[in-house]
């Protein structure tokens, strides 16, 4: 297959296109920008696509929300504070049920920051983000073929759950050019049926969508149906990838950029003898506790290295408990460590 | 043998509508079930309901109907028509929906020329959450949370949202009506039907917006309220067509 | 002279008043009896009590009847 040498935001759009999606509406907002450009141009080839430059990050959730009412698979992307705004749709979409994708390429925060890649809106992201106890999946990818698989992915999730799916990316992940390669473009039309969708009530009872539910009986058996929904999630869906742990007695967990860093760090320490290794969530929700609970009780320390104040390490602590002792490295701010500023956090914890 | 002269629409399901004595949000539900019937298309539409009293109305119209948050009706009416352009949809929205908290969607759709039908449910007042200060408030009007009136220096100006979506580009056709008598109530099935049609021939953006009583939280009567719409809401909200920009369709501009 | 009746469904009546106030032939009232929401409903006078004139079945009162309580027959 043909390597393209192509910027990660492009990377998302042509990912989406090739996986079916048909709608595209979103607000312009650093550093995601070529996003939707590149989707603005992809989307004026296609006549069953629609791209819309919406008035407000309000405006481009719910336009996505009503296209996925009608079943076409449907996202929208942002970053932050624009992200911040979306939280309304998507808490509506996780009330109602309707699959969306829906790509955050981090900036420093809170409030506008600055535009610079950090990882700050992980509990933002893995916590649901809006309000009513909710749950979205977060893919978390880290190189350029990694945001085709999981882009292409994340549509295959947001259909088979019916929820919200959030690819939860960087300034970096966004600006970043790698070779990449694409599979062959799904045709919308043979995309599975999707029997809830709003089409006109033609020969069949009309139909609702909708998240109201007055009744505090039935309301509390939907939030249940939905707890059952994201069991089945955490125990089918979780995704991690292994790094050198086979003897390693340090294990740097990371994600996304933070990894691609923690892993040039890890290399490093091994030229020196020191056998650490790399941890690196897929899916920031569902956690991979379970794994790394079990990895936990090989190794002698943890590291948790995040481009934000720490966060991430709460789960990785409530995962491994006092099995292992956790560390942690930070840099919030968009500032961007060196393998070498790493490098030196493990020696200096091995040593 | 009697001939029945006037029955319940089909697309009207048989639920009793859970609106207080005298409110116009049936009347409005009936119309617009009669002219889905009418125009025999209650197999194509899909409609969009408010938040606010009216968010049950899927309890009512026997059509597929999606829910948006409060304000968003015609963001998520947009995503639905862009993506089946074959359907008819509208979107039932109140004052504080439409011309509040919803302002900029609705005037960036009408702006946009989104071929949609929106109703507009004018009635001065946020119902559902009892009776607060809305944007189209008369100056003067008493409210829970204007207790002394509205006082336009500071509360506001009531704010007319039809007159300034008549200026927008892609508006097509935009009237003002009331349901406050028979001869109002036969007006605003005509206008909404047009609304429709504007629609269904792809002309663009069309609006009614619709004078309503709400006795409960006016503190009047149903035949007072509907007094004070015609008597005193209809000066500052002049009831007529503010912009029709319809044509025929034809082969060159159909 | 068209003649013509209503039927008001009871039940689904909420006592607003407004197809008395529109009824050309005033026809219709409050009736005194509550139904079973607690509502006093409209109901429609029979001929003999009416000096006014029958009813044609002009179909204000139902044109105006918030909660379609109102179906009109024509004779």
């Amino acid at each position: 297959m043909n390597k393209q040498l192509m910027r990660g935001s492009h990377v998302i759009a042509e990912a989406a296109t090739r996986a079916g999606c048909r709608f595209y509406a979103g607000y312009p907002i650093t550093p995601q920008n070529e996003l939707p450009e590149y989707m603005s141009a992809r989307f004026a080839d296609l006549p069953d696509a629609t791209f819309i430059q919406a008035e407000s990050e309000l405006a481009a959730i719910n336009m996505v929300m009503g296209a996925s009412m009608t079943g076409v698979r449907a996202m929208t992307s942002s970053s932050s504070p624009g992200i911040s705004l979306k939280q309304e749709g998507i808490s509506y979409m996780a009330g109602m049920e309707l699959p969306a994708v829906v790509a955050n390429i981090m900036r420093g925060g809170p409030g506008l920051g600055n535009i610079a890649p950090t990882q700050q809106d992980y509990f933002q992201a893995t916590r649901g983000g809006g309000h009513g106890g909710y749950r979205t999946i977060v893919l978390a990818p880290c190189s350029g073929q990694e945001l085709v698989t999981l882009t292409m992915k994340a549509f295959d999730l947001a259909d088979t759950y019916r929820m919200p799916v959030i690819l939860l990316g960087d300034g970096l992940m966004g600006q970043m050019m790698e070779p990449v390669s694409f599979p062959d473009p799904i045709d919308p039309a043979d995309l599975p049926k999707k029997e809830w969708v709003l089409s006109g009530a033609r020969g069949r009872d009309s139909r609702l969508i909708a998240s109201l539910q007055l009744d505090p009986v039935k309301m509390e058996e939907r939030n249940w149906k939905l707890v059952r929904k994201y069991d089945t999630i955490s125990q089918h869906e979780t995704d991690f990838e292994s790094y050198l742990l086979d003897d390693a007695q340090l294990v740097i967990v990371a994600f996304g950029t933070a990894a691609r860093i923690a892993k040039g760090a890890v290399n490093r320490v091994r030229g020196e003898g020191l056998p650490a290794g790399l941890f690196r969530p897929i899916t920031l929700w569902p956690f991979p506790a379970n794994p790394l609970r079990s990895l936990a009780a090989s190794i002698k320390q943890i590291l948790v290295f995040e481009m934000n104040t720490g966060q991430m390490i709460e789960d990785v602590k409530m995962s491994v408990g006092d099995i292992s002792p956790v560390h942690f490295h930070g840099r919030p701010g968009g500032v961007i460590p060196t393998p070498v500023e790493v490098a030196e956090v493990i020696t200096g914890l091995m040593r | 043998m009697a001939q029945q002269v006037f029955k319940r629409p089909e697309s009207l399901k048989d639920n009793v509508f859970h609106y207080c004595p005298g409110c116009g949000h049936s009347i409005i539900h009936r119309l617009l079930a009669e002219v889905i019937d009418e125009l025999g298309i209650r197999e194509k539409t899909v409609g969009v309901p408010p938040a606010g009293c009216a968010v049950l109305a899927y309890n009512y119209l026997d059509v597929d109907m999606g829910e948006a948050p409060h304000g968003r009706a015609i963001a998520v009416a947009t995503g639905i028509k862009r993506c089946r352009p074959d359907l008819v949809v509208f979107t039932y929205q109140g004052d504080g929906d439409l011309a509040a908290i919803g302002t900029a969607e609705t005037v960036h759709a009408a702006n946009r020329g989104e071929c949609l039908t929106v109703i507009f449910v004018n009635n001065g007042v946020y119902g559902m959450t009892g009776g607060q200060m809305a944007p189209t408030t008369l100056p003067g009007q008493k409210t829970t949370t204007t207790p002394g009136g509205r006082m336009a220096l500071r509360d506001g100006h009531p704010l007319d949202l039809s007159r300034m979506l008549a200026l927008a580009a892609g508006s097509v056709y935009i009237e003002r009506t009331a349901v406050t008598s028979p001869k109002h109530i036969i007006k605003t099935k005509k206008a909404i039907r047009k609304a429709f049609k504007v629609q269904m021939d792809g002309q663009g953006f069309a609006l009614v917006e619709i004078l309503s009583a709400c006795p409960t939280n006016w503190k009047e009567t149903p035949i007072e309220a509907c007094k004070r719409v015609e008597q005193v809401v209809a000066t500052q909200y002049p009831l007529g067509i503010l912009k029709d920009a319809t044509h025929e369709p034809t082969a060159d501009n159909p | 002279m068209k003649k013509g009746f209503i039927k008001i469904d009871s039940q689904r009546c909420k006592g607003c008043g407004l197809c008395v106030s529109v009824c050309p032939k005033g026809r219709i009232r409050i009736a005194e009896a509550l139904n079973l929401k607690g509502y006093h409903p409209a109901e429609f006078q029979e001929d003999e009590m009416d000096k006014k004139g029958r009813c044609n079945a002009c179909t204000l009162c139902a044109l105006i009847c918030p909660d379609v309580a109102i179906e009109v027959f024509r004779e």
